[in-house]
Parts: structure tokens; C-alpha cells; sequence
């Protein structure tokens, strides 16, 4: 067997991609397919592109009620009391609710699958009745029948409150003198650890730890100490939340929504709303975009509590402030990080600890934040301790790889400072240390098959890395990050047409190209042409519960139902044409080619046959349903060169490469898609982007002008080179893909920076203001020490 | 045997041992082999005789979604983490 060193590989374009799109290729490791890798157009291209696709906001039904919720103008408060005798006698107003008109809950565990959720806080966040948290959040609800009048009438329900002090920055909210915002939540020390007695802001605290820590860092010959701090941040998805829903007469609840996961919110719907599952159907609309940020429920309960108080269908939609106010954020963050590296360049010890604002209710990402910190590198000994501590902003909830960003930006920025102190190159360091399969992490599990090696070997071989970076004020900036990928239930249905063409039925909302990719997989089992394939993503009565599309499961999980329902298809296939021939099923085989053939040499095409279903006893529909458990984590390697203008602190992405082992691209321009939207995210982090709120908990920049993503405008175009490292656990070697490049961009982008300045920055975002007044602290320190 | 490697935050009840060989072949049967051995391990790990919520089992690596059913092989490294969500 080769070893790594006697492996060898080129960069070359991928087949079909613009110029940019790249991939690794190993020599002698190619693999063959006929659908797999090429680029069909997407199967909701021409909806998407004509406006035909029907989003959440698209929904009117006959007396249809618009709603409008009011929410909290404080970060904390206590309610006394609220009264909406006057909302309720505005002419036009058909239903007022409060949390009163929600059934009451308890403290008890939901498993969502990706997360957990406690039900009496998600109850509390829905519709508050105790405290107000944060700004935003709502309080009540009223539906009429504009949504102008809703909101008139809203600013009359009269709320009582009691300002309370908001707490606003995780440090001060772990000290045993901060106020505590949750009397309920005590510290739950995880994973099998106790839980605490006293009320605290610290809801969680997470502690992992390898190898003997103290011996790891006697033997570095460097060790670096470094601390970090991230702001709020909100996924900035274009489409805002919008929920309709009809609660009929015989109880039964419809909501038509935009969601990454309709099973997921009628899991929610029917646990607050004290229903039966089965009770409630969810319609998943088209979705503007998610990121995490559409998973927990906000709008639909009350939407559908304002139905069975009217009798009437009631659309709620947010505005954009709302969406900020009350929805998404991932956490700010502080963290702690001590890396030690012996004189060889090798990694001795890590350490981290680490705080994530868990926002008004427990639930941060502190956990992955713990497990990631340290998982792109082979670390022999390590202790890692995560705080989840609750603070007066939204309730977090996740985006991107959730928590990984944050982490990376400590890890991979002390690295570049390590291997500067070492003069050691960055990408060297890093192939060195690499973790790969057999590496143990810091929180136990090993690494099967894994392609981070990979990555550094096609930044290596990359254009960019080889490129030099000429003239003042610029820098180059390489940076890497993990995510574990997720597995968990999908299901697909799949129905042979007379025509021999298939209608592929999923529970998995379409994201970022899923319906292509699975239609694509049951294509390749088939033998015949992705267009033939007519993916669609139906409600949650039509289809097995299918797990939410987020953790980058979708491509892989939901493939694997696609792959078994086409297995399926085929078994049933060779037993039709067993009849025709009269022959045993068990000697018919199906062969390449979409051609199924029989013992004597008799042959029949997948099309010509599907013409036979009716006659040969009837419809083939083919059925896939896993609970998948092996989605191969991913690692991504990026390239980014900046120039800092030295007069505004303005720092401008020159040009920015995406490496990123995908396992298998089963649609390469998807990839691509995501891999490229996954950094401008990161890029919009790292520059810019950020929560201003002021000394009272309120919101400053709750809009698109003042809450800056970036723009084409903003960045260059994305390069991406596409690693393939098989996953062992799919027939194709697909991995999750979406989640690993939102990862890397703030270190790479803050590496590039001390490149181009002498400055390093551990404090996102490096936005102009920030950036400049660095510079200038310098240039002042230096003049003042040649004065001296 | 299977190998369990006993969360950082539980070894104060198997008196720091980190890992140990148990016969067991599923997740319910390791722990309760455990707690038979180190007497309050199950109620830290199980509810209702589940896996308590936000926790999972890693067995060779990879998250099983079957939970206390999950079955063991001779050789399986087995973990005890908790839930990580995507987005």
C-alpha cells in the first residue's frame, strides 16, 4: 500500500466549472460514473429563475387574517401584568393571544435530532409570560384583517413591566454577583457529570480531557497563551420568518412555513400547542435561505392560536428588525486558548476554555465549539472546558458549523503565531500535525477516513500558494477548520412512470441544491439521466419523518434513502421482468445501462418496462428510509490575500481560495455553491459584521443598512479547488459539505492581516474602525518609543 | 471486550480510571455493567432507561442513533458524548 509521501496528485480544472472551480486529483485513484459529478440543471431552476416558486409569503387562502406580534421594547423585565381589552375592540381584529392562551409546560427535554430543546423555554420564547429576555421578544399577538390594523391595535394591549438590569457579556454573566436571568437553570456539568443547585447564568459546562496536559506542555519548547473575543452574529438570511396557519374545526392544524425541517415544526407546533403529531400537517414553502437560523419556531404556534381563536386562517410574517431582534444569532463568544509545540514543530498540549453566550435560554453551540477546537490536529494531550451561559439577546440558535468558526479563529491564528516564532512555513506545520485517520480527538472518538491531509496537499499544489503576493499593505493568510457532519432519519419514495421516468418524493427542504443531488444518486443506481428524475419536497402527511436539513446531512442522509429506494426499485424491476420471461426473479440481473437482463440472454430496457408496469401488477414504487450513522466529518483549508488600507482600516479581500475534502461531488456547481457561500459568510464575520446593542440591552443595528454582510461588491470571486476523500459509510463516499467553509475565514483573514499590517487581531469583527485605530495605537506607541 | 472510555466528568465516580474492558453486548448492557461496578454511573447517563436527552453514544467513531440498543462488537471503542447540532 502507498504511503502518503509516495501518493500522487495535480490540481486540474473540474469538468464543467467555470474558471476558479478546481478540484485534487490523485493519480491512479479515479473513479467512474455516468451521473455523479456532471451538472444537470437543477430541477427548480425554471420556477426559481420565472418567479413561479411559491415561498411562505406566497400563501393566500380564502379569510385569510394578518398578524402582528408585539414584542419587548426591554432586555429584561419582569411582566406584571398585560391587558388587550383594547387591541380586542378594535374594529377589525378577529383574535388577541397571550402565553395564557398557549397550553402550560414543563420542564422537559425535546430531542429535535440535531439539538436539544428544554419546552418550557421554548415556550417562554415564543410567547413570554414570567420575563422578557431581550428586546424583541414577543409578548403577544393580534390578527385582523390587515396587517396595518394588527399592528395598530398591538401598540394598545398594555404591558406592566419591571426593569430588570440586562446582563450583556458572558463574563460578567458567569460572576457570582451577575443577575440571573433563568431562577430554573441550574449548571448541568456534561457529558454524565452533576447538575449544580444554585441559580446561575451558567447553563452548561461541558469538560473533556486527553492525555496528561501538564506533562504535554513541560515538553513544548514554545507555549503561547492567547485570549479572544467574538461578537453576535446573525446568519442574514435574506428571506424573513413567515408562518401561516389553519387550526379547522375538527382539530386539526395546517402551517405552511419556511423551514429546514417540517417534521421538526410539527414536532414543536404539536408538543406547545398540546396536540397529538398527527393532528398537525406542516407545508414546507420554497426557503430564502436558513443557515441554521429555521430550525426552532417562533411564528408558527402563534399563527396557529390566533387561527383557532378566529376560526380563520392567519398569516404572521416578520419585518427585518424582528427577524434580528428575536431570531438566530450564534453567540459572542470569549475564549481562552494555550497551544504548547516542541522544537521539531510538533503540537505537545492544548488547552481552551472557552464561553458562548447561550443568548435568554440555555442551548449554545458551546459543545461542538469544545469538540472542535482542537480537531484538525493530532493534540497528544488536551483539556477543554465550554461554558453555555445565558445572557439578555436573542435566544442563539445555529448557524454554519455552529461554533467551529468561533474556535478556529483562536486555534488557527496562535498556530500562525507559533510557526512565526518557530519560522516554520504555516502550511508545513500544519501537514505535519494533521489529524487523520486513527487520531484520537480531545473528547475521545478516533477519525476513520478523513481528508484533511488532503486539503493542505491541494492548497500546496494550488495556483494561489503558489502565486507570490507583491506591494505594501498586503498579506496572505491560510487558515483550517472541521465539522462533524450530521446523519440521523430521512425517507424517499420513488414512483416508476409509464414514460420510464421516476417521481422522487423527500421530506428534506431544499436548501442549497438537495433535490438535484438526491435526484442524482437514485439516478446513478438506475442508470438513467438526472433529468429524468422529478425530485419534490412534500408535507410532513406525505412522507416518513425525514430529519432536519441542517448539520449538512441532507446531500448524504437523504441520498442514502434515495440510493435504497432505487435498490428497491430495481429488486421489483427484475421480479416484472422474471413474469415477462417466465423465469425466477433471483436470475434476472440489472445491468449497466439501465437494462435489466434475464438468463437466456433476453434483455429489456428500464424505459420499454416501465411501459409494462400497469399490466405486470401494477406501480413500482420504490422506498428508502435510513437512520444514518456514519456521515464522515470534513475539513476545509483556505487561502486568503487582503490589503489593508492603511488611511480608513478597510480591508479588501484580493482573492480567496476554498479547499475542501466533500467526500464525492455529486453535483459539482452545488458544491461549489456552498462552499463559496459558506466563505463570503465567514468573510462578512470577519470584517464586518456584529450585534451593536447599547447599555440598556436595546438593538442598534437591527437592519441590512447598519447590520453590513458582505456584497458582490465586498469580495472577489471565490476560488474553490474540491478534494475527494470517500466517506466509507455512503455508496458514493459523500460527506456533508455546507457547514466546514464558513469555518476558516476569520483566522485566514486575520493571519492575512498581521501579514499585511504587524498586527494581530483576536477580536472579530477586524471592521475599519477597529483595524484603524490598531494601526494608529502602533504608529503612536512607535513614535513615542523613538521619541524616548 | 469492548473498550469504554468514561467521560472526563464521570471519573470522579470510577475513581479516575479512564478506560476499561466490559462485556457487554449492547449500550444498555455496558452501563449497566458499569453502574453495577461503579454504583451511580447509570443514573448519570440514562432517564427512564434512555439515554438522557442531549446525550449520545459514539461507537468506533460515529454517532449511533440507536441509543441503548445500539449493539457492540468485541473490538468496539465506545463514547459517551453529547449532542452536537448543525445548521
Amino acid at each position: 500500500m502507498a504511503t502518503v509521501k509516495e501518493r500522487q496528485f495535480r490540481v486540474e480544472p473540474f469538468p464543467g466549472g467555470t474558471a476558479g472551480n478546481m478540484r485534487l486529483v490523485e493519480v491512479g485513484a479515479q473513479r467512474d460514473y455516468n451521473v455523479v459529478g456532471t451538472r444537470p440543471i437543477r430541477h427548480d431552476g425554471t420556477d426559481k429563475v420565472t418567479g413561479r416558486a411559491r415561498y411562505g409569503s406566497d400563501i393566500k387562502l380564502s379569510g385569510l387574517l394578518y398578524g402582528y406580534i408585539l414584542r419587548s421594547p426591554h432586555a429584561h423585565a419582569r411582566i406584571i401584568s398585560i391587558d388587550t381589552t383594547r387591541a380586542a375592540s378594535v374594529p377589525g381584529v378577529h383574535a388577541v393571544c397571550t402565553n395564557a392562551d398557549m397550553p402550560s409546560a414543563t420542564h422537559r427535554a425535546g430531542d429535535l435530532g440535531e439539538g436539544i430543546v428544554d419546552w418550557y423555554h421554548l415556550n417562554q420564547n415564543v410567547l413570554a409570560s414570567d420575563k422578557v429576555l431581550y428586546t424583541g421578544h414577543a409578548v403577544a399577538a393580534v390578527a385582523a384583517d390587515s396587517v396595518h390594523i394588527a399592528e395598530e391595535a398591538a401598540r394598545l394591549i398594555e404591558v406592566e413591566y419591571e426593569i430588570l438590569t440586562p446582563v450583556l457579556d458572558v463574563r460578567e454573566a458567569r460572576s457570582a454577583d451577575a443577575l440571573v436571568l433563568n431562577d430554573d437553570v441550574r449548571t448541568d456539568h456534561q457529558p454524565a457529570g452533576e447538575q449544580g443547585e444554585v441559580p446561575t447564568n451558567v447553563a452548561k459546562h461541558f469538560h473533556y480531557e486527553k492525555g496528561n496536559v501538564a506533562s504535554g506542555f513541560e515538553q513544548a519548547t514554545v507555549v503561547l497563551e492567547r485570549e479572544f473575543t467574538t461578537e453576535t452574529v446573525h446568519q442574514g438570511y435574506i428571506e424573513p420568518h413567515t408562518a401561516t396557519a389553519l387550526w379547522t374545526a375538527d382539530g386539526k392544524i395546517t402551517v405552511w412555513t419556511s423551514t429546514q425541517g417540517a417534521f421538526l415544526i410539527r414536532m414543536q407546533v404539536a408538543e406547545l400547542l398540546g396536540v397529538s403529531i398527527s393532528k398537525v400537517k406542516v407545508v414546507p414553502m420554497e426557503i430564502g435561505g436558513g443557515f441554521g437560523g429555521k430550525i426552532a419556531v417562533y411564528l408558527q404556534p402563534v399563527a396557529a392560536i390566533l387561527s383557532k381563536l378566529s376560526g380563520r386562517p392567519v398569516k404572521l410574517d416578520m419585518d427585518r428588525t424582528s427577524v434580528f431582534e428575536a431570531t438566530g444569532p450564534t453567540p459572542g463568544s470569549y475564549m481562552k486558548v494555550k497551544i504548547g509545540v516542541d522544537a521539531e514543530g510538533m503540537i505537545t498540549a492544548g488547552e481552551a476554555e472557552i464561553l458562548f453566550e447561550a443568548g435568554a435560554f440555555p442551548g449554545s453551540p458551546i459543545n461542538p465549539g469544545c469538540m472542535c477546537v482542537f480537531a484538525c490536529y493530532d493534540v497528544p494531550n488536551g483539556r477543554v472546558d465550554g461554558y453555555d451561559i445565558c445572557v439578555n439577546k436573542p435566544r442563539t440558535n445555529a448557524y454554519r458549523a455552529p461554533g467551529s468558526t468561533h474556535v478556529a479563529l483562536a486555534t488557527e491564528t496562535m498556530i500562525d503565531e507559533i510557526c512565526e516564532t518557530l519560522d516554520i512555513c504555516p502550511l508545513e506545520f500544519r501537514m505535519k500535525n494533521a489529524a487523520k485517520a486513527g487520531t484520537e480527538r480531545i473528547d475521545g472518538p478516533v477519525y476513520p477516513l478523513i481528508g484533511m491531509w488532503e486539503t493542505l496537499k491541494a492548497v500546496e499544489l494550488s495556483d494561489h500558494w503558489q502565486s507570490s503576493l507583491e506591494g505594501p499593505n498586503r498579506g496572505r493568510g491560510i487558515a483550517t477548520g472541521y465539522w462533524f457532519n450530521a446523519g440521523l432519519n430521512s425517507v424517499v419514495n420513488a414512483t416508476v412512470n409509464e414514460d420510464g421516468r421516476v417521481s422522487l418524493i423527500e421530506g428534506s427542504t431544499d436548501i442549497g441544491g438537495s433535490r438535484p443531488a438526491v435526484a442524482m444518486q437514485l439516478a446513478e443506481i438506475l442508470g438513467i439521466a438526472a433529468e429524468d428524475v422529478t425530485p419534490t419536497v412534500v408535507d410532513t402527511d406525505s412522507i416518513g419523518h425525514t430529519d432536519v436539513t441542517g448539520g449538512s446531512r441532507t446531500c448524504y442522509a437523504t441520498g442514502l434513502a434515495a440510493i435504497k429506494a432505487a435498490e428497491d426499485i430495481q429488486a421489483q424491476l427484475c421480479q416484472r421482468a422474471a413474469l415477462l420471461w417466465d423465469v425466477d426473479a433471483e436470475s434476472v440481473e440489472y445491468v449497466d445501462g439501465a437494462m435489466l437482463r434475464g438468463p437466456a440472454g433476453q434483455e429489456i430496457g428500464f424505459k420499454e418496462l416501465s411501459g409494462k408496469l400497469l399490466q405486470t401488477g401494477g406501480p413500482v414504487v420504490g422506498r428508502g428510509s435510513v437512520n444514518a450513522d456514519k456521515p464522515g466529518g470534513a475539513f476545509g483549508t483556505h487561502i486568503a490575500d487582503v490589503e489593508v488600507d492603511p488611511d480608513t482600516g478597510k480591508v479588501q479581500v484580493l482573492r480567496y481560495t476554498v479547499v475542501q475534502d466533500v467526500g464525492t461531488a455529486i453535483h459539482p456547481s452545488y458544491v461549489e455553491g456552498q462552499l463559496q457561500g459558506g466563505a463570503v459568510q465567514g468573510i462578512g464575520w470577519a470584517l464586518n459584521e456584529a450585534y451593536h446593542y447599547g447599555d440598556d440591552g436595546r438593538l442598534h443595528n437591527g437592519s441590512f443598512l447598519d447590520y453590513r454582510i458582505p456584497t458582490c461588491y465586498d469580495v472577489p470571486d471565490i476560488e474553490t479547488i474540491i478534494v475527494e476523500v470517500p466517506n466509507p459509510g455512503h455508496r458514493f463516499g459523500v460527506r456533508g459539505v455546507g457547514e466546514v467553509p464558513i469555518v476558516p475565514p476569520p483566522a485566514a483573514i486575520a493571519n492575512a492581516i498581521y501579514r499585511a499590517t504587524g498586527v494581530r487581531f483576536r477580536s472579530l469583527p477586524m471592521s475599519p474602525p477597529k483595524v484603524l485605530h490598531e494601526l494608529l495605537s502602533r504608529e503612536r506607541a512607535s513614535r513615542e518609543s523613538t521619541v524616548d | 471486550m469492548p473498550v469504554v472510555h468514561i467521560p472526563a466528568p464521570a471519573r470522579d465516580l470510577t475513581g479516575g480510571v479512564l478506560e476499561l474492558e466490559i462485556e457487554a453486548r449492547s449500550v444498555g448492557r455496558l452501563i449497566a455493567a458499569l453502574d453495577e461496578r461503579f454504583s451511580g454511573f447509570g443514573c448519570r447517563v440514562l432517564e427512564d432507561g434512555e439515554l438522557k436527552p442531549g446525550l449520545r453514544v459514539a461507537i468506533d467513531g460515529h454517532i449511533s442513533p440507536m441509543g441503548v440498543l445500539a449493539r457492540l462488537e468485541p473490538d468496539s471503542q465506545v463514547h459517551f458524548l453529547s449532542a452536537v447540532g448543525g445548521g
